[in-house]
């Protein structure tokens, strides 16, 4: 109890007489009270406070995590009361990393607390839908039949019956059906497309595997076993940095957050940490305690900036020029003026600086950069007799010898058996020399690309000599002509000095670009510098979406690498890259990777380039109205003038270099059969049909019926509402559903050479899309069948990431509730299904498999010299595996896909498991399997290790990888030790984890540490933080490039087409001058043009799973643009108006979010803003406003499109062209504020 | 006695909302309580939940001093009394937001029409459409421009608008939970004797059977930290998670914080000289003020007493070690808000370092650089007269001692970091020794769970 006092001279004496009686009462209260009355204490009274105790009890505590497509995975504890979930916090037991550094814990966010709302939220998926008047024809059909694949195909064939279900798609009209019926329509589809269509008209699409192993891996099995493809998600979501598999020659590999820790000095450029990875964010405010400097690079301020020592703020798209003026600065001061030694020994020994380069002489008198000089055109090596090896091994100059030698561990090292440990980086006594300069040298002017004026060209001197009759130099060389650092007798137009603003790169020169202060670049790339130079490498940039979802993401990426390399940072702790863009890491990849596509029953199973498949498959290439010419250097040959960028995919898809799905205008399974009749090689046999021009290529003529997708199964994804760039296009021609775009297409003109163009264009190419999920979506909106999934509190499943280094569990918290089922479930029910209806209609077929020519196989040696070896031109003859994609005959007996799906089958012992290139085979662990899981007693699978329930799928998963297992990280490192040489230790480094074990419930106790394993180029322990290329460093092992280092140069004709042999940098692109944009449908009043940027959300859990209602809450309540307050203002928009965003892709109908913390001319609109909650009509189109990427169209990078050639070829989701949404501009306008639903 | 407190590192704070969400999710997803929050999350500057709570002109929470005694701002108990039907000072929901929610059920099953399900918002009170125009955390990331976010009260009191440019930006996040305070206005208020303050712990609570639903503890609550039940009738307020805290656990709150910034500890402090302290006429001198009531654990006449006045011994130890003691006492680098309510809160704060400001970028100011170590404090993009508004009264001296201490705790590490000796001139510029600023890191940096 507390005193009152009163105020006022009455009050006053109140006052007084209340404090006498209060005085009074402390004497006979046996309570105390304060001297001077402030506070009486009173224990006689009793309180009524159980409420909460009562609240925070509950029954029982559960592991699980969320499988969202989130690099989190982090593990959480889920409360259960009276059988419900109630809601979750993080896990705190996570095994530490160490007494002199922070924890992972408390790992999770906002986002990831609020899931348990879907759980029993009015969105979640109850029991299995379909489209009404679906169903109702199906069931009329299949009645009048008895046959539900006769009644699918009457269905699907009859145009006006197509027409009527197809177009009522997106339009609700969901009814509830019964399991037993959901499977079989959707069985009857599968088996009516594989024997009308063929396989690879299936496909299926699931994301990011790490963050749900199992769940994926059986669905992708599924498809796998009968030969659907699996389409790439990475790439497609633009998440994939194309310039990682160039310069690294590995998808993406970066630190776990707790290195940020050992950083001396942090970039963070474009990566939003506390937003985008909430979890580590503290890693970042904690290091800053260790005296690491921030520096935060954003064109907003962001989430990020506020921890920042310094924010530079370039205008978006500009990273580049700011990423090649400190290079500038780096290489003038660290390798010109100075030369600071542990630089110059980390770029000899790791990167391809001091290799040779080829200059060929121009017709204008300058010179043009060419091709790595190998052993074959040195005509070294020879005295080991001709090899083809020769063409792969690049050659540098030996300074004690002064000769150009060839260093072991280059790509001709690679798979030859006869050259095994000598694919190694020990230079022995080899000292590269980097720079050709001297007094005496001679020099040539080279002409170099600018793509930042019209002028389009610099020439530059190089110093060179002669070799084999070649004019050469090095990449060093070309590196300082590209950069602009001038060396004294050189030829050429070189910048007077930092403050020259008239030549690329000095910091004058990016401050026009970019508005960064000249003399900020120049300080802070000094700063980084000297950290690196002092610490050993310790200086890192995080890199985000905000720098990678460009058109020229690639570009941008190498020139923030080149500042890396350059400093040694890379493979060193606290140091290097660390791009944190969707990237994942299934940590026991090898075992997910032989579960995902059934290796251990089928090969070779079909991956997808998702972009490729999209651009060709939604139609949004004949919207493209310019010559992919338009991209090309200046200084380039020509390759692409007058060619469409589909032309270009299909002659990338002819060269065997990116797959193609669906392959042939014929159904795999009919050549298959005729392959087998001609009794020839079917590759061969194949590879003659093609040559003849007898069978042709689907992509040739995607729009053709016969090469449509028909069916298509999306799952732990959310496809139409997330990631569909294009997403009117999709609706228009993929499901034949109604859409707001209102581009023209390409003119007559400009259309195709190669491409057949079909002067009407598809309209609902697809039969079916099915989608599995628990809450209901803008793809469930649009899917002729849902089923209800499990959440990711109802079942088994495994969860890894790159940003910390252990696996965890998922565990059931409560069953699936009302008829929802685990996916596992489901692809089981569906295979089952899918065996009855193949019974007589398909049975055992023969399915010709089209592979592209994979990274990590001898297959990336296929097209020496980067050439383009089209077969359709003179002096090439088709090969399979060489110029054409590689050809195998798979036997798929389709009434057995549930056996082998819960079964582990014999491939994997018999012909191994390959990862990267390093063979291991499990038989141990197949018997260990048979003894944890038991055996199938009958049926075609019978004596196979069962995989019947997710648990043992998890268990095959960590039984069969090096990261879980031991042995199996052995035996790989034992095999790249063989490759690399003893003196590598790689067999040591094997030894010292060959006795770690996981086992799933391990990782339910509680979250397990991975170990080291081939699968990975970083090295960790409980006691040392995992970097990636550590084990590149320190044990000598080449990267998985043509040079076995890190490459600054790129040799291939596609690249120097586009002028981007080193690094560059390239504006965002002009999207009128290629004739891409307009301002769409047409609207009254004031209106802003603006570059329309849709970065990562704060309140949607990760790129899905905004309409979780806290998470609205905490933000705006629907869909939001943020816009500046100039251009508020210039169209009259104030805080919470609605206003419409338009150009010809599509309308989006939002509220303005009015901040000064955005720049002038660029709007936010946060990703994965769906139509789900409160979203109105357009005032434009009267129709439902669009999702954030209704903005937004495909456009193909050619260079994306390179394969055959070392690093430079296609696997899922390492190579192929990302599915960049940065780029676009749209025009702003307020809106009518009344609005309808 | 003996308080639970928190300090919470402004400086690690990543404005994630993770503790909201969890104390929401734990506490009050209730019906009656959808539009409370015990523990919400500010962007700074920005007018807060509910909006514009800090100008107590306005809202008379809080005490005031009146002939050198204190009174509560919203008047005495005749005053009170007058009002306990109409109370113009008492927040209405659209100050806090009309919670909503969405016709989800459409989007299953929604008829085949014309277009594509949505699903419209309606409000989750009295279940009519509406239109979303205000929320809890509207604000979030500056959101609301220049326009809106002038309302802040602090930021008005400074008189600082440049900091609206988007050249000269600014933030920071402010978590905010019930200060549990030592002198609480809301207790005060209560006319049916239902809040109180737990003698064992000073957490303080609504006893649910006794509180009539007066309303007053919402307007004598200056930082707008209890809150009324619509469907129950009562008040409820942050418990400071008791249940949790009484088994030896953390508070939500503070467990789920992924910025690992709460620090939750035992403070001893003096309740005779509460009543002095909260009265001091300057209101600059009310954290001084109140740093005089804590009672140094470390001292063995302090722990003998404590442990005689009925202290549990291990309380008395968890005090010593108290990670709240050492940033509030020992090293001064954690601050109260708003002391000048003069309720003595006990929720305090680490103030944030942030960016040099652009005018500087040509030429950086490097705080980790010694020579340059004070002179970055004061080129920081936060204007210190802004967070002096927030923690201590408008003094920018404690301030600017604590940011100097982060400041030059970094500089110290960095040289450790970079492999170079330690230079004591850099503590001896704050005052402080080498091994104490070690420690410091050690608090602020690792921030161990059993630590």
């Amino acid at each position: 109890m507390f005193k009152r006092r009163f105020r006022g001279p009455v009050e006053q004496a109140a006052a007084t007489a209340a404090e006498r009686l209060l005085q009074a009462g402390r004497l006979l209260h046996r309570a105390e009270t304060t001297p001077d009355l402030r506070a009486l204490y009173r224990t006689d009274q009793g309180v009524n406070d159980a409420p909460y105790r009562e609240r925070w009890a509950h029954d029982r505590v559960v592991r699980s995590t969320h499988g969202v497509n989130c690099t989190g995975s982090c593990s959480w504890k889920v409360y259960v009361k009276d059988g419900l979930i109630t809601w979750e916090t993080q896990q705190t037991d996570y095994p530490s990393v160490g007494p002199d550094r922070p924890e992972y814990e408390p790992r999770g966010c906002p986002r990831g607390a609020a899931f348990s709302w879907y759980t029993y939220s009015p969105t979640r998926v109850r029991y299995p839908h379909a489209r009404g008047v679906l169903v109702e024809m199906y069931r009329e059909a299949r009645t009048r039949l008895g046959d539900p694949v006769a009644a699918w195909a009457e269905i699907t064939t009859d145009p006006a019956k197509r027409r009527r279900y197809q177009s009522a798609r997106g339009k609700g009209g969901l009814v509830r059906i019964g399991w037993d019926e959901a499977l079989e329509i959707a069985a009857a589809a599968h088996v009516h497309t594989i024997r009308t269509y063929g396989p690879d008209r299936v496909a299926g699409f699931s994301p990011i595997p790490a963050m749900s192993m199992a769940s994926h891996a059986v669905g992708a099995r599924f498809m796998s076993l009968i030969g659907a493809p699996m389409l790439s998600f990475y790439d497609w979501y633009a998440d994939l940095p194309i310039a990682s598999p160039q310069v690294f020659g590995d998808q993406t590999d970066v630190p776990e957050s707790a290195d940020w820790w050992d950083a001396a000095y942090l970039l963070l450029w474009g990566s939003n940490v506390p937003v985008t990875r909430t979890p580590d964010a503290h890693w970042m405010a904690e290091a800053r305690y260790r005296g690491q400097k921030v520096i935060v690079v954003s064109p907003d301020y962001s989430d990020a900036t506020k921890f920042a020592d310094e924010w530079l703020h370039p205008h978006p798209g500009t990273d580049a020029a700011v990423a090649m003026a400190m290079g500038h600065v780096i290489l003038t001061e660290c390798f010109v003026r100075r030369r600071v030694p542990y630089f110059a020994d980390y770029v000899k020994r790791f990167t391809d600086l001091p290799f040779l380069v080829t200059l060929r002489e121009r017709e204008d008198g300058g010179y043009a950069q060419g091709k790595f000089v190998t052993a074959a055109d040195a005509g070294l090596g020879a005295d080991e007799g001709a090899d083809e090896g020769a063409a792969w091994r690049p050659v540098l100059v030996d300074a004690r010898r002064d000769v150009p030698v060839v260093p072991g561990g280059t790509l001709g090292d690679r798979w030859d058996e006869n050259r095994a440990g000598r694919w190694t980086l020990d230079l022995g006594d080899v000292d590269p020399l980097l720079s050709l300069y001297g007094e005496d040298a001679e020099s040539v002017e080279v002409v170099l690309p600018r793509f930042d004026d019209p002028s389009g060209v610099v020439r530059r001197g190089v110093p060179v000599r002669r070799v084999a009759g070649q004019v050469v130099t090095t990449v060093f060389d070309l590196l300082l002509a590209q950069y602009g650092v001038a060396r004294p007798g050189l030829p050429g137009r070189w910048p007077a000095g930092y403050d020259d603003p008239s030549l690329p790169c000095t910091p004058a020169w990016q401050e026009q670009i970019t508005s960064v202060p000249a003399r900020q670049v120049t300080r802070i790339a000094r700063e980084f510098a000297t950290t690196a130079e002092k610490t050993g490498g310790r200086a890192m940039i995080v890199m985000g979406a905000g720098t990678n979802h460009w058109f020229h993401s690639d570009t941008i990426y190498r020139s923030f690498l080149s500042l890396l390399l350059l400093t040694g940072c890379q493979g060193v702790n606290g140091g290097g890259w660390a791009h944190y863009v969707g990237q994942e890491k299934v940590r026991p990849f090898t075992g997910w990777q032989q579960m995902a596509t059934a290796a251990d029953w089928v090969r070779p199973s079909r991956q997808m380039a998702g972009t490729p498949y999209w651009y060709l498959h939604t139609c949004q290439w004949r919207y493209e109205s310019f010559s992919a010419g338009a991209l090309s250097s200046p200084a380039g040959p020509g390759l692409f003038s007058g060619r469409h960028t589909v032309d270009l995919l299909a002659q990338s898809a002819r060269l065997g270099w990116m797959p193609s799905y669906p392959t042939f205008s014929a159904n795999p399974l009919t050549l298959g059969e005729r392959a087998r009749a001609s009794g020839r090689d079917p590759a061969r046999w194949v590879a003659g049909e093609v040559a003849a021009g007898r069978l042709g290529f689907a992509c040739e003529d995607p729009d053709a019926p016969r090469n449509w997708p028909r069916v298509l199964t999306v799952w732990r994804a959310n496809l139409i509402g997330s990631s569909a760039k294009g997403n009117e296009y999709f609706l228009r021609h993929l499901l034949g559903a109604q859409d707001g775009a209102s581009a023209q297409e390409a003119p007559p003109d400009a259309r195709p050479r190669d491409v057949a163009w079909r002067d009407d264009a598809p309209s609902g190419k697809l039969d079916l899309l099915l989608a599995l999920d628990f809450r209901m979506t803008s793809t469930t909106l649009f899917a002729d069948l849902v089923l209800p999934a499990a959440t990711w509190y109802e079942k088994h499943d495994l969860s890894s990431t790159d940003l910390h280094p252990y696996v965890h569990a998922f565990s059931p918290a409560i069953s699936p509730p009302w008829q929802a089922r685990t996916d596992f479930e489901i692809f089981h029910g569906l295979a089952r299904k899918l065996g009855e209806l193949a019974a007589g209609r398909l049975d055992v077929a023969y399915d010709l498999v089209a592979t592209a020519l994979q990274h990590d196989t001898p297959a990336e040696t296929a097209q020496p010299g980067g050439r383009v070896p089209d077969w359709r031109e003179a002096g090439h003859p088709a090969e399979p595996g060489r110029n054409l994609p590689a050809f195998s005959l798979v036997e798929r007996d389709y009434t057995a896909i549930a056996d082998k799906l819960g079964t582990f089958g014999p491939l994997a012992e018999k012909l191994g498991m390959t990862v990267k290139g390093v063979t291991v085979r499990p038989g141990p662990e197949a018997a260990w399997l048979a003894a944890r899981c038991g055996r199938a007693e009958t049926g075609p699978a019978a004596g196979r290790p069962l995989l019947d329930t997710d648990v043992k799928l998890c268990e095959a998963i960590l039984a069969l990888s090096g990261t879980t297992n031991g042995r199996i990280a052995a035996e790989g490192l034992a095999a790249l030790d063989h490759r690399c040489g003893t003196s590598s230790k790689l067999a040591e480094l094997g030894a010292s984890v060959a006795e770690r074990r996981t086992v799933f419930s391990d990782t339910q106790d509680r979250p397990v540490f991975a170990g080291t394993s081939f699968e990975w180029s970083g090295k960790e322990a409980p006691d040392r933080r995992y970097a990636p290329f550590t084990i590149n460093v320190e044990h000598g092992k080449p990267w998985h490039t043509l040079t076995g280092r890190q490459h600054f140069y790129l040799d291939h004709d596609w690249i120097a087409e586009l002028g981007e042999q080193l690094p560059v940098y390239r504006p965002p692109l002009d999207l009128a001058a290629l004739g891409e944009s307009g301002q769409g449908a047409s609207g009254d009043g004031r209106s802003v043009r603006v570059r329309y940027l849709t970065p990562h959300s704060k309140w949607s859990i990760h790129s899905e799973y905004q309409e979780n209602l806290l998470m609205q809450t905490l933000a705006r309540g629907g869909p939001v643009i943020w816009i500046s307050v100039p251009d508020a203002e210039a169209i009259g928009v104030a805080d919470n108006d609605w206003i419409e965003a338009v150009n010809v892709n599509g309308v989006v109908v939002a509220r303005a979010v009015v901040s000064h913390r955005i720049p002038q001319g660029t709007v936010f609109m946060y990703h994965v803003q769906e139509r789900l909650v409160n979203v109105p009509k357009s005032q434009a189109t009267g129709r439902r406003g669009g999702v954030h990427n209704a903005l937004t169209k495909l456009l193909i990078k050619p260079s994306h499109l390179i394969g055959g050639y070392g690093q430079l070829c296609f696997a899922p989701n390492y190579y192929g062209p990302t599915g960049n949404q940065r780029d676009a501009v749209t025009v702003v306008r307020r809106r009518s504020q009344e609005v309808s639903y | 006695m003996a308080q639970i407190a928190m300090v919470m590192n402004l400086d690690k704070c990543i404005g994630c909302h993770t503790c909201s969400v969890t104390c929401k999710q734990t506490w009050t997803n209730r019906a009656g309580t959808e539009y409370v929050w015990f523990n919400n999350v500010e962007t700074r500057p920005g007018q807060g939940y509910p909006r514009g709570y800090e100008d107590q002109d306005r809202w008379k929470g809080g005490w005031r001093l009146a002939h050198g005694r204190l009174v509560p701002r919203a008047g005495g108990r005749v005053r009170r009394l007058a009002r306990l039907f109409a109370n113009p000072e008492l927040p209405l929901l659209d100050d806090y937001y009309q919670p909503w929610t969405y016709d989800y059920d459409n989007l299953t099953t929604a008829p085949l029409g014309d277009d594509v399900p949505t699903a419209p918002p309606r409000s989750l009170v009295d279940g009519r459409p509406m239109a979303v125009t205000w929320g809890p955390n509207w604000d979030d990331d500056l959101g609301g421009g220049p326009g809106h976010l002038a309302g802040d009260p602090v930021l008005r009191k400074i008189g600082d608008d440049v900091r609206l440019q988007y050249e000269q930006s600014f933030m920071f996040y402010l978590p905010r939970i019930c200060e549990h305070c030592l002198n609480p206005s809301c207790v005060a208020a209560c006319p049916s004797g239902a809040l109180y303050k737990r003698v064992e712990d000073g957490i303080v609570l609504v006893d649910q059977d006794r509180c009539r639903g007066w309303r007053m503890c919402v307007t004598g609550c200056p930082y707008k930290k209890v809150y009324f039940n619509h469907q129950t009738g009562k008040a409820e307020k942050c418990t400071m998670c008791y249940p949790r805290v009484e088994a030896g656990e953390p508070t939500v709150c503070s467990e789920t914080c992924v910025g690992r910034l709460r620090y939750l500890g035992v403070m001893l402090y003096d309740a005779d000289r509460v009543g002095e302290a909260a009265s001091v006429p300057r209101e600059e001198d009310l954290y001084p003020a109140q740093l005089g009531c804590f009672l140094d654990p470390g001292d063995p006449a302090v722990a003998s007493a404590a442990e005689a006045s009925g202290i549990p011994h291990d309380w008395v130890e968890a005090a010593r070690r108290s990670p709240v003691y050492s940033l509030i006492s020992r090293y001064r680098v954690a601050l109260p808000l708003h002391p000048e309510y003069r309720t003595m809160p006990m929720v305090w704060y680490v103030p944030p370092l942030s960016p040099i400001v652009d005018a500087l970028a040509e030429t950086g100011h490097d705080g980790e650089e010694v020579g340059n170590l004070f002179g970055a404090i004061e080129s920081l993009r936060i204007p210190l007269g802004y967070l002096a508004g927030l923690f201590t009264a408008g003094d920018i001296a404690p301030v600017e001692a604590a940011l100097r201490r982060l400041a030059a705790m970094r500089a110290h590490m960095r040289r450790l970091n970079l492999g170079e000796d330690a230079d004591p001139a850099i503590a001896a510029r704050v005052d402080m020794e080498p091994a104490q600023i070690e420690r410091m890191y050690r608090l602020l940096a690792l921030a161990k769970y059993d630590e």
